[in-house]
C-alpha cells in the first residue's frame, strides 16, 4: 500500500469516525441521564437528513439555511419525542421504557416509509462540499475535511457547555443522582429536554453530513449507524462524552481499515462492530473510559 | 394447604368448559384444514407458529427477566438447519446455481421430524455458546449484545454462501409444516411451558427475575438458571423458525432481521410479559390483525379521502399499538396472570355480585 492511499484511508476513517462520534454522544448523554437506550436516536438521524433534503429540494433553500433549519427542527422533534414516549415511563421498570423506545424507533421508520416513500432518494450535494482538493498526490473531497472540522468545533462547544455552564453542571448532577439533583432544586424535566435537544441536534448534523457524503436517503438509513454508534458509546464507556468520541473514532477507523486492508472480509463489515462490542463488554464491561460502579444491596 | 384430606377428583364446570373448548378447537382445526381457502389456512397456521415463538421469547423476557433481542438469529439457525436437512439433492442443485453446495451437505436428506429436532438443538447449541459469555451482562447491555449476536448470525448466513446459498436464500422447501404439524408443535410447547413454570425450575426462573441477589442467597445458581433458560428459549425459537421456513417454503437472510424479533416482542408485550395465556391470545390476535390490516397498505376509497395505497401504514398502526400499550397499560392484556374461566365469569357477572361467589 502506498503512502497517499494510506493517507486517503486515514481521511476517510476520520470523517466516518466523526459522524459516529456525533451520533454516539446523543446515546451516551441520554443514557447517562435516564439510563435509557434511545433506540429511536438512529431514526432522529434519518429524520434530520430528510428534513434538510426537503428544505433544499422542496422549498429550494440554500443548503446552509436548510442545514440550520433541519437541525433546529430535529432538535425540537427530539424534545417532543422524549415528552411523548419516554416521560410518562420515567418511573417504570427499565424494560418498559426500552420497549417504548423500540416502538418509537419502528414508528418513525414506518412513518418515514409512509411520508417520504420507501424508494431511496438522491441528495443534491452542494458544489462547495463535493469539490476535490489535492494535497500533493492525495486527493480528498471537501466534505471529508469539513466533517471532522465541524465535529471538533461542535465538540469544543459541547465540552464547554457541560463543564463550564450552570446547565452543564445541572446535567452532570442529574446524571450522578436524579433524586439528589431534584432535591437541590434542579429542574430535571428541563435538563432532560435540554439533553434530548442537544443529542438530536448533533444527530441531525451527523445525518445531514452523512447524506452529503453518501448522497442517498432511505427511511432505514439510520438503523445501522444508530446501532453502531450505540456500540461506539458502549465501547467508550457509556455515560462519558469523551468515551463516546473515542469509541466513535475507534469504530470508524477499524471499519475503514479492515475494509481497506482485508477486502475479502468486507462482506462482514456490519458484523465487526458487534464483535468488537462483545469483546469489550466481556473484557471491560464498563467500557474503555467508563467508571466502575458497584451494586449496593 | 389448609385441607389435609385430599378431595376426590371431580369434574367441575371449569373442567367441562376446558374440555369443550379443546374439542371445539380440534374440530375447528380439522374443519380449517379441510375447508378453509389457502390464505385463511395460512393465517390460521401462522398463529400456531407465532404462539411457539411468543412463548419462547416470553420464557426469557417474562419468566427469567432476561431482555433478549436476538431471537431472529436463533430462528434463522433453526430455519436454515431444518431446510438444509430436508431438501432433496435435486432441489439443492437447483438452488445453488451461483456457487455449488459443500459436498457433505449435498446428498443429505432426512425426514421432517428428526430434522426439526436437530434444528432446535442446533439453535440451542448456538444459544448456549452465545449465552455463556453474554449472560454475565446486565439488562440493557444484554439486550444490545443479543441484538448484536442476532445481527452477526444474519451476516454470517449471508456470507457463508457454499452452505447457506447466501443472499439468494433457499427456495422451494418441502411444505412439511401442515396444520397438524404446527398445531401439535404449538400444543406441545404450550404444555411444556405450563409444566415448566409450575416446576421448581420455573420457580427458580421467577426468583431470578424478581430479585437476583435474593435468589442467589436462597441457593439458586443464578447463572446456570439463566443459561438454561436462554438455551431452552433458543431451542424453541429454532423450532419456530424451522416451522416458519417450511410453511412459507422460502427463506433468506433478509427475513430474519430485527423486524421479526420486533413482531414477537409486540406479541409478548401485548399479551402481558410473564403470562403464558396472554402470549397465546396475543399471538392469535396480532397474527390475524397483521393479515386483516393488510388493506391499510392498499389503495383506499374512503368517501372523503382517497388514498393511492400507503405501504407502511400497517407498521405505523402496529408501532403505535405497542407504544400505547407500554405507556398506558404496561401490564398488557393479561398482566402476569393466567387465563381462567372464573376470570371470564367475573367479566359477565355484575360487579356487585362478584364478591358473592364462593369458589376460589
Amino acid at each position: 500500500m502506498t503512502l497517499p492511499l494510506l493517507l486517503q484511508h486515514i481521511v476517510n476513517a476520520l470523517s466516518l469516525g466523526s459522524l459516529y462520534a456525533l451520533i454516539a454522544i446523543g446515546y451516551t448523554m441520554v443514557y447517562g441521564i435516564l439510563r435509557l437506550i434511545n433506540f429511536a436516536h438512529g431514526d432522529v438521524f434519518m429524520l434530520g437528513a430528510y428534513v434538510a433534503f426537503y428544505g433544499i429540494t422542496l422549498i429550494s433553500l440554500p443548503w446552509w439555511a436548510a442545514l440550520i433549519a433541519a437541525i433546529v427542527l430535529t432538535a425540537l422533534f427530539g424534545i417532543g419525542l422524549e415528552r411523548v414516549a419516554y416521560k410518562p415511563l420515567r418511573d417504570s421498570p427499565r424494560i418498559s421504557i426500552m420497549i417504548s423506545a423500540i416502538g418509537a424507533s419502528f414508528l418513525l421508520e414506518s412513518l418515514a416509509v409512509l411520508i417520504f416513500g420507501g424508494r431511496p432518494k438522491g441528495v443534491p450535494v452542494p458544489d462547495v462540499l463535493s469539490r476535490v482538493v489535492r494535497f500533493g498526490s492525495v486527493s480528498v473531497i471537501t466534505i471529508s475535511l469539513i466533517i471532522p472540522l465541524f465535529t471538533f468545533a461542535l465538540l469544543a462547544i459541547l465540552v464547554y457547555i457541560v463543564n463550564r455552564t450552570k446547565t452543564g453542571m445541572a446535567m452532570r448532577a442529574v446524571s450522578t443522582d436524579i433524586e439528589a439533583a431534584r432535591l437541590m432544586a434542579v429542574d430535571v424535566n428541563r435538563i432532560v429536554s435540554f439533553t434530548f435537544g442537544i443529542g438530536s441536534l448533533l444527530a441531525a448534523f451527523g445525518g445531514i453530513m452523512w447524506s452529503f457524503k453518501y448522497p442517498q436517503l432511505n427511511p432505514l438509513m439510520g438503523v445501522m449507524p444508530g446501532l453502531k454508534c450505540f456500540i461506539a458509546a458502549v465501547i467508550g464507556g457509556i455515560g462519558s462524552i469523551g468515551g463516546a468520541v473515542l469509541g466513535g473514532f475507534l469504530l470508524g477507523g477499524i471499519e475503514i481499515m479492515i475494509v481497506a486492508f482485508l477486502p475479502t472480509l468486507s462482506g462482514y463489515r456490519d458484523a465487526f462492530a458487534f464483535v468488537l462490542l462483545i469483546v469489550v463488554l466481556l473484557v471491560k464491561p464498563t467500557g474503555l473510559l467508563g467508571k466502575r460502579s458497584t451494586e449496593k444491596v | 394447604m389448609e385441607q389435609t384430606q385430599k378431595k376426590p377428583f371431580r369434574l367441575t364446570r371449569n373442567h367441562w368448559l376446558t374440555l369443550g373448548a379443546l374439542s371445539a378447537f380440534i374440530i375447528l382445526a380439522v374443519v380449517a384444514d379441510l375447508f378453509f381457502d389457502a390464505f385463511t389456512l395460512r393465517v390460521f397456521n401462522l398463529c400456531a407458529i407465532y404462539i411457539v415463538l411468543a412463548l419462547s421469547l416470553n420464557m426469557l423476557n417474562g419468566f427469567t427477566g432476561l431482555f433478549s433481542l436476538g431471537h431472529a438469529g436463533f430462528m434463522a439457525v433453526g430455519a436454515y438447519v431444518c431446510a438444509l436437512l430436508t431438501m432433496s439433492p435435486q432441489l439443492k442443485e437447483m438452488n445453488y446455481f451461483l456457487m455449488p453446495i459443500v459436498p457433505w451437505l449435498k446428498n443429505l436428506t432426512i425426514p421432517f421430524l428428526p430434522a426439526i429436532l436437530i434444528a432446535g438443538l442446533a439453535a440451542a447449541l448456538v444459544g448456549f455458546l452465545i449465552g455463556a459469555p453474554v449472560l454475565r451482562l446486565r439488562d440493557d447491555y444484554l439486550a444490545i449484545a443479543t441484538l448484536g449476536f442476532g445481527e452477526i448470525i444474519r451476516v454470517l448466513i449471508t456470507n457463508a454462501q457454499p452452505i447457506t446459498n447466501g443472499a439468494q436464500g433457499l427456495k422451494g422447501l418441502p411444505r412439511y409444516a401442515t396444520t397438524f404439524a404446527v398445531w401439535v408443535a404449538a400444543g406441545l410447547v404450550l404444555l411444556f411451558m405450563v409444566l415448566l413454570v409450575r416446576s421448581s425450575y420455573g420457580r427458580a426462573m421467577k426468583a431470578v427475575r424478581d430479585d437476583e441477589l435474593a435468589a442467589e442467597a436462597m441457593g439458586i445458581n443464578v447463572f446456570r438458571v439463566k443459561v438454561t433458560s436462554f438455551t431452552m428459549s433458543s431451542f424453541l425459537a429454532g423450532v419456530g423458525g424451522a416451522l416458519l421456513g417450511h410453511m412459507i417454503t422460502t427463506i433468506d437472510p433478509k427475513m430474519f432481521t430485527f423486524m421479526l424479533t420486533f413482531n414477537i416482542l409486540l406479541i409478548v408485550v401485548l399479551g402481558g410479559i410473564g403470562s403464558i395465556s396472554g402470549s397465546v391470545i396475543a399471538a392469535i390476535v396480532v397474527t390475524v390483525l397483521m393479515e386483516a390490516l393488510r388493506f391499510l397498505d392498499e389503495p383506499m376509497n374512503l368517501i372523503i379521502i382517497r388514498t393511492q395505497g400507503l405501504p407502511g401504514l400497517r407498521m405505523v398502526v402496529f408501532s403505535l399499538m405497542l407504544m400505547i400499550v407500554v405507556i398506558y397499560r404496561q401490564r398488557g392484556l393479561m398482566g402476569n396472570k393466567e387465563f381462567s374461566w372464573d376470570m371470564l365469569n367475573g367479566l359477565f357477572v355484575k360487579k356487585g355480585r362478584k364478591g358473592g361467589s364462593d369458589h376460589v
